[in-house]
């Protein structure tokens, strides 16, 4: 049995507008183990991006209990958050958020930046490692506003990885790509996964689901349905049968 | 997390938007180098007063007789009898701050040569004279203490009344002049000075010996001043506390009673044009200061902006595991790298324009090292100051508001 790196006990959210209270997530539970490769899908206004934030230690629940690779999220304060998520969490967004006018190699550093432990040069290698991994070696200083959509994603993906984090967190990670450049991302995730990665894969797309080892689906702040996909669908065979650019 | 990595990624930053950065800056660059051109101006032209008033000899104390307040006619300085030749000498005998000390009669008059004649002072005085005002014989020599003595029909003339007598470029050495019926033989011309700061022109006298224009001209036996010049500048005021001690024994004036003299150093003086320069200097440092202000809102607006432009990246920075203080720490370093930068440039434009004022308009102008540090100091506290704000709500974002901020 493998480890459980996240487990949620009966987590609620509610927020305050005005003089309302939203319930955001009414009673949500479940546990991820390590080298799972989970989407959670929901429809806007399913809590998902709540959710989101909840995992990636972003928000704490209002009641429940969160334990990320054992350790209790819910009572720690907002700079505890910010190192565990520093050393623990890596996160992939829609829109990449690489920094301007910065260097692929640079914008992979960032998180080492924040980090006592590594020196100037065990950043720079830990940088070039992760950028190989994606497939940028060729790129390293290309500045983020010289690279396509697809390449920006990667870096970020990159940046994600450089930590070595326990949980790799993509929110809607395909959804500014063309449906070519998204496979090429799906097949990327999917390898980090074979290479024992965990991801949790955050998106409103059912058809992404085909891709992954296990599906969470949520709606109305509850989980609706929490499977297993025996069939797996590879991405880089998808790929394949799309036509080549350029024709 | 190290200060050195924040200070990398500030100056990432601001790599990132080098024109932005300079215009920030610039507020920055003219306040301080305002600042500095302007303490230099006015620090330069009390140097200049200064300069000007040890050329008149900035040691010299005068000695002359105080007017009477006790009603009645009241007299003129130079018609009180009260300073006597026996106060001189005790001057002379007594004192310990004093270098040198020169009695002082002077008689106005028309100063005639052949055809040619010209109004100016015959100044009685004794040899020390010249060392106390500075001045020096250029041709010729100086009266002795046997002229004194004997008072000798001899005098020194200066270079205003050589050009306004010898108009055929004699040589004026030897020639007898003539002040109002007396006959004086010029044995010593005295080396030009021009016009002092306060327009007088100080080449326009005649120097006799003090007995010559008692005796010969005034016919008086009282002295009208007395020239004293200190050790040092510095030691003025014990000189001039030493000397009303000595008048006030020799002239028997006991407890609260009025001094019957009155004693004036260019200590005086000098404070008097220095207090002018100084609130002019004040006045120019307020403008400068206030242009270092709004050099510093300037800084403040920019890193406003600059906050809300990059939202977006401090709620990424936020999500990857960077505490709400190195956000506050990387916006304040920026700010303080713009303001010192722009204070290091200010500096040195200040120091340029300095020297380019003196170089055009000729103005006396001194950079002083202080205001260099001050106004150094002063941007970078600008900066902190100004900075802060801007950099305290960056650090308050929502990491998750600010990174889906659009």
């Amino acid at each position: 049995m493998e480890k459980e790196i996240i487990k949620i006990e009966n987590i609620r959210r509610d927020f305050t507008v005005g003089s309302e209270t939203v319930h955001a997530l009414r009673g949500v539970s479940f546990a991820i183990r390590s080298g799972e490769f989970v989407t959670i899908m929901g429809t806007s206004g399913s809590g998902k991006s709540t959710m989101l934030n909840i995992l990636g230690c972003l928000d704490t629940p209002t009641s429940g209990e969160y334990y990320l690779d054992g350790i209790s999220v819910r009572t720690m304060g907002k700079n505890d958050r910010a190192t565990l998520r520093n050393r623990k969490i890596g996160f992939v967004f829609q829109n990449y958020n690489l920094l301007p006018k910065t260097t692929a190699l640079e914008n992979v550093e960032l998180p080492l930046l924040y980090n006592r432990a590594y020196t100037a040069r065990q950043r720079r290698e830990k940088a070039e490692q992760a950028l190989v991994e994606v497939g940028l070696a060729e790129r390293i200083h290309h500045r983020s506003n010289q690279m396509s959509g697809g390449q920006q994603q990667r870096v970020a993906i990159a940046r994600a990885l450089v930590n070595d984090p326990v949980i790799l967190l993509a929110d809607e990670a395909t959804g500014n790509l063309d449906t070519r450049t998204s496979f090429e991302i799906l097949t990327l995730f999917q390898r980090l996964h074979a290479e024992g990665r965990t991801i949790i894969f955050v998106t409103h797309n059912p058809e992404l689901a085909q891709f992954s080892s296990r599906n969470i689906t949520l709606r109305d702040g509850r989980v609706v349905s929490d499977t297993a996909n025996e069939a797996i669908r590879s991405a880089r065979e998808v790929l394949e049968t799309l036509p080549r650019e350029n024709d | 997390m190290n200060y050195k990595n924040l200070v990398r990624i500030a100056l990432r930053a601001l790599n990132n938007n080098k024109f932005r950065g300079f215009l920030t800056m610039l507020g920055i660059i003219i306040g301080v180098a305002s600042v500095i051109a302007m303490l230099a101006i006015g620090q330069g032209s009390k140097r200049s007063i200064r300069a000007q008033i040890s050329e008149m000899g900035s040691n010299m104390i005068m000695i002359h007789p105080k007017f009477d307040r006790g009603g009645g006619v009241r007299l003129s300085a130079s018609d009180m009898q009260s300073l006597k030749f026996s106060d001189y000498q005790a001057i002379l005998n007594e004192t310990t701050w004093v270098a040198a000390v020169s009695p002082s009669v002077n008689a106005s008059g028309q100063a005639i040569y052949g055809a040619n004649n010209t109004p100016t002072t015959v100044y009685g005085v004794s040899p020390e004279y010249l060392d106390i005002r500075k001045y020096e014989v250029g041709q010729g020599e100086l009266f002795t203490d046997n002229d004194i003595r004997t008072a000798a029909k001899v005098c020194v003339v200066g270079q205003s009344v050589v050009d306004e007598l010898f108009t055929n470029g004699e040589n004026p050495l030897g020639k007898t002049i003539r002040f109002d019926k007396i006959p004086l033989r010029i044995i010593g011309v005295l080396t030009p000075k021009g016009y002092n700061s306060m327009g007088q022109d100080q080449d326009d006298l005649i120097l006799a010996p003090y007995t010559t224009v008692q005796k010969r001209m005034l016919a008086i036996t009282y002295l009208q001043g007395i020239y004293c010049s200190a050790l040092s500048e510095e030691l003025t005021d014990q000189a001039v506390q030493e000397l009303t001690d000595i008048l006030r024994r020799t002239h028997k004036i006991t407890g609260m009673a009025d001094d019957d003299f009155e004693i004036r150093s260019q200590e005086e003086l000098s404070s008097m044009l220095s207090s002018t320069t100084e609130m002019m200097t004040v006045l120019l440092a307020c403008i400068a200061g206030i242009s270092l202000l709004v050099g510093g809102i300037g800084i403040m607006n920019i890193m406003y902006v600059s906050v809300t432009e990059r939202t977006r990246e401090i709620g990424l920075r936020m999500s990857i595991g960077v505490k709400g203080r190195h956000i506050l720490f990387q916006f304040l370093i920026e700010a303080v790298i713009i303001s010192v930068l722009g204070g290091v440039i200010g500096v040195l434009l200040g120091i340029g324009a300095s020297a380019a004022i003196k170089y055009f308009a000729g103005w006396p102008v001194y950079v002083q090292a202080y205001s260099v540090i001050l106004s150094f100091a002063v941007c970078t506290v600008t900066g902190i100051f100004f900075g802060w704000y801007p950099a305290q709500k960056a650090s308050r974002l929502d990491p998750i508001e600010a990174i889906r901020y659009e």
